[in-house]
């Protein structure tokens, strides 16, 4: 049928090549030439490296199969990576999610002074994860006893003792300690996203909706929410691939232990410490994996949605 | 129109250009901006040049490079001295640097690195460095350093680097003032330690052993492990002639995991020196940590003896296990000569004097003028030129860096679970994962 419509109504014939077409090419040229070696040729490289038996200072490309990948399946340290990753990207995501709408719909209510409060909640995206990592590292002193320092001191002086605690050095959930300078970091960002959606949302429609006799909560639930879903999508993308990708934060904020190792740590560590260049490569192309496995979908989604306009 | 299309080649040139200067070959670069300076200004005066790669940026080490810098100007004036120092993670960013130059084939002529399998394991092993022997034999090196570090630092008996100090990793340091008030004299064996830190507990010291991030338990493994192993069980478990499925490695990770049970619970996230500073506020009673940490109380005024005292690591007296800052020959070195000469100096009486009193450390040389050097430096030379001498792990002397890095993995991972069986499991794999 799409065949019979296109001979109905043909395109109107569009000549290739014309001059302006050359230019076109020649200007994105260097840009993709550079993309090319790059971004995928050392995919490419790095994919080669990870089935190799590369191990010390110099090359080896030994192909061994998926040796790397098996043996990353039964190691613990792996396991730990993995297990860190998933709590904290739900951490993360979650307490940016949350705090970042709940920001939103507040300053979407039209207080005095909103610039003000969009531009302090926004901030803190200005700063790099390292120094939030090292401000984070003295706020977050797991020191007990005598030694109470940073947000232990301060709640210890507010008489909030019950909340004094060990923060990172906690054992497994450690890592939720991490996620959270991470999230102080990302909720305004997250904020400022859904402060643009709302706004797109007409007032017509809270309006249709309130005299429906629908309540605030349910015109958010049930009209607003719907109708900013895509922002939410990219939000997890944006926090999504963030949060598998994380390592300068974990490195600032605690060093290299295994009990707060990522696999951007594990990768780093195993490379550049410990030479398995084969191992390291295995960890950069399961990495790359993860994040694909988030964002081509998305990609997907929105090259259909573009082409639908 | 035409003015529009001038403009659009013209800046189509410049991206084209930006690229190829991105891709372009930048030899030579990096020596200029680290050395400050450009060479085409003083290549006139000075007929050779030798370019020496650290990770010697800042505090004591780079103040003692400097000085050995000064003798060098004045022993070879003719070579100019480029010192191609990378800053950042105590070494990691600028091995990392290191590697890559090596495998585009573009050597400095000399490097630094810890004396041992972390240079041989990694860089005799990828055939980068040369052996220096007959540098050795031309200066009588040998005559003067100890008879048990030579074959710490060579293979198949080659010796492939120029120690310029050595520091010692089995040192247990403390608080005169807890111990007297508890009545503890300082322990001599690893059961008097245990029985003292026990004592210590029972008295209301929640951890009186101080402990600090991931490395320093390494560091405090080596200790442990040389104490409840011995010396020569130790070294016999680097050259394969101890299995690390003994019993007697067993019993070493045992006396490691009690160890532990004194430490303190926020230790991860703790650097060295705030470890060394639980010990001198009373808060622990003792820190097992390299001599470096004798550098850090002098830099808070502390004095010897009142403030802190220091011993062998429990267990291990009569050794000193050792770790060293070395410099090596690249193999294709490009200026081969000066680079021998660099090493000359490094290894040289007047060097080594030069370089070791602001650093903070001991001389690998017994020759050394002590008037230089302090009361804890000076007990360390003593010990240095009687006792027997064996490598430390944590500080790359006894195992190469895969291996390590391996080791360190299951210290983490113990660290987390505390299951002896599994750490010694780990251990075996990783004696076969570097293998």
């Amino acid at each position: 049928m799409t065949v019979a419509s296109t001979e109905i109504q043909p395109k109107p014939k569009r000549k290739l090549w014309q001059m302006e077409n050359w230019w076109g090419v020649l200007w994105v040229l260097p840009s993709l030439l550079a993309v090319m070696v790059f971004v995928y040729g050392f995919i490419a490289w790095t994919a080669r490296v990870s089935v190799s038996a590369w191990k010390g200072l110099l090359a080896d490309y030994t192909y061994v199969g998926a040796d790397n990948y098996v043996a990353l399946h039964s190691d613990a340290r792996f396991d730990i990576d993995i297990q860190n990753t998933v709590i904290f990207t739900f951490v993360f995501v979650l307490g940016c999610l949350a705090i970042g709408l709940g920001l939103a719909i507040l300053l979407d209510k039209g207080i005095r002074g909103e610039g003000f409060y969009r531009s302090l909640f926004l901030f803190p995206m200005a700063i790099s994860f390292i120094v939030t990592g090292v401000v984070w590292r003295w706020l977050m002193n797991p020191a007990q006893g005598e030694r109470l320092s940073g947000l232990n001191l301060l709640f210890d002086k507010l008489g909030l003792d019950f909340l004094v605690n060990s923060w990172h050095a906690t054992p497994t959930w450690g890592i939720a300690a991490v996620a959270l300078p991470a999230v102080w970091q990302m909720s305004g960002y997250t904020m400022a996203l859904y402060l643009a959606g709302l706004r797109a949302v007409p007032d017509s429609l809270r309006e249709a909706a309130r005299v429906d006799g629908a309540t605030e909560f349910q015109i958010y639930r049930k009209v607003i929410m719907p109708l900013i879903r895509p922002i939410t999508l990219s939000v997890l993308i944006i926090l999504g691939h963030i949060s598998l990708k994380v390592f300068d934060l974990i490195i600032a904020l605690a060093g290299k232990q295994v009990a707060l190792d990522v696999p951007a740590t594990y990768m780093w560590t195993t490379t550049f410490d410990g030479f398995f260049f084969g191992r390291g490569a295995a960890i950069g192309m399961v990495l790359l994996a993860s994040v694909a496995v988030l964002v081509i979908p998305y990609l997907w989604y929105t090259l259909r949605q573009e082409k639908g306009l | 129109m035409k003015t529009r299309k001038t403009l659009r080649v013209a800046a189509l040139l410049l991206a084209l250009a930006l690229v190829a200067a991105a891709c372009g070959d930048d030899e030579g670069s990096t020596t200029t901006a680290a050395s400050g300076d450009d060479p085409t200004t003083t290549a006139g005066a000075m007929t050779d040049q030798v370019e020496v790669f650290s990770w010697w940026t800042g505090g004591g080490e780079a103040a003692g490079l400097e000085e050995m810098i000064k003798i060098f100007a004045t022993t070879d004036a003719d070579i100019e001295f480029i010192n191609s120092a990378v800053a950042g993670g105590a070494g990691t960013n600028a091995r990392a640097v290191l590697a890559s130059r090596l495998q585009a084939n573009d050597p400095p002529d000399s490097w630094q690195g810890h004396a041992g399998q972390e240079l041989i394991g990694t860089y005799v092993a990828a055939d980068q460095i040369e052996p220096l022997n007959f540098l050795y034999d031309q200066e009588g090196w040998l005559d003067v350093m100890p008879e048990t570090l030579i074959p710490l630092i060579s293979k198949d008996g080659n010796i492939y680097s120029v120690p310029v100090n050595i520091h010692r990793s089995n040192v247990l340091w403390a608080n005169p003032t807890v111990l007297a008030d508890a009545g503890i004299a300082i322990p001599t064996s690893l059961a008097d330690f245990f029985t003292a830190l026990e004592a210590l507990k029972a008295g209301g010291m929640d951890a009186p052993l101080a402990m600090g991030e991931q490395w320093t338990s390494m560091h405090l493994f080596e200790s442990i492990m040389l104490a409840s192993m011995g010396p020569a069980d130790w070294t016999g478990l680097w050259d394969g002639s101890v299995a690390w499925d003994s019993a007697a490695v067993t019993k070493g990770l045992e006396d490691f995991a009690t160890a532990l049970s004194y430490t303190n619970s926020d230790s991860s996230a703790l650097s060295w020196q705030d470890a060394g500073q639980l010990v001198l506020d009373g808060t622990s009673a003792f820190n097992i940590m390299g001599d470096w940490q004798e550098g850090f109380f002098r830099e808070l005024e502390k004095a010897p003896q009142t403030d802190y005292v220091w011993a062998a690591t429990p267990g291990t007296a009569g050794n000193f296990q050792f770790l060293s800052d070395s410099f090596v020959l690249a193999k294709n070195a490009p200026h081969r000569d000066a680079a021998i000469a660099w090493l000359t100096v490094a290894g040289s009486n007047e060097g080594q004097d030069a370089f070791n009193p602001v650093k903070g450390s001991i001389p690998a040389r017994n020759d050394a003028d002590r008037a230089l050097y302090g009361e804890y430096l000076l007990s360390a030379m003593d010990d240095w030129a009687s006792d027997t001498v064996v490598g430390s792990l944590a500080h790359g002397v006894v195992a190469n860096d895969s291996w390590k890095s391996e080791i360190d993995t299951a210290i983490g991972l113990f660290l987390l679970d505390g299951d002896v069986a599994a750490f010694q499991t780990a251990l075996v794999a990783a004696q076969a994962a570097s293998g």
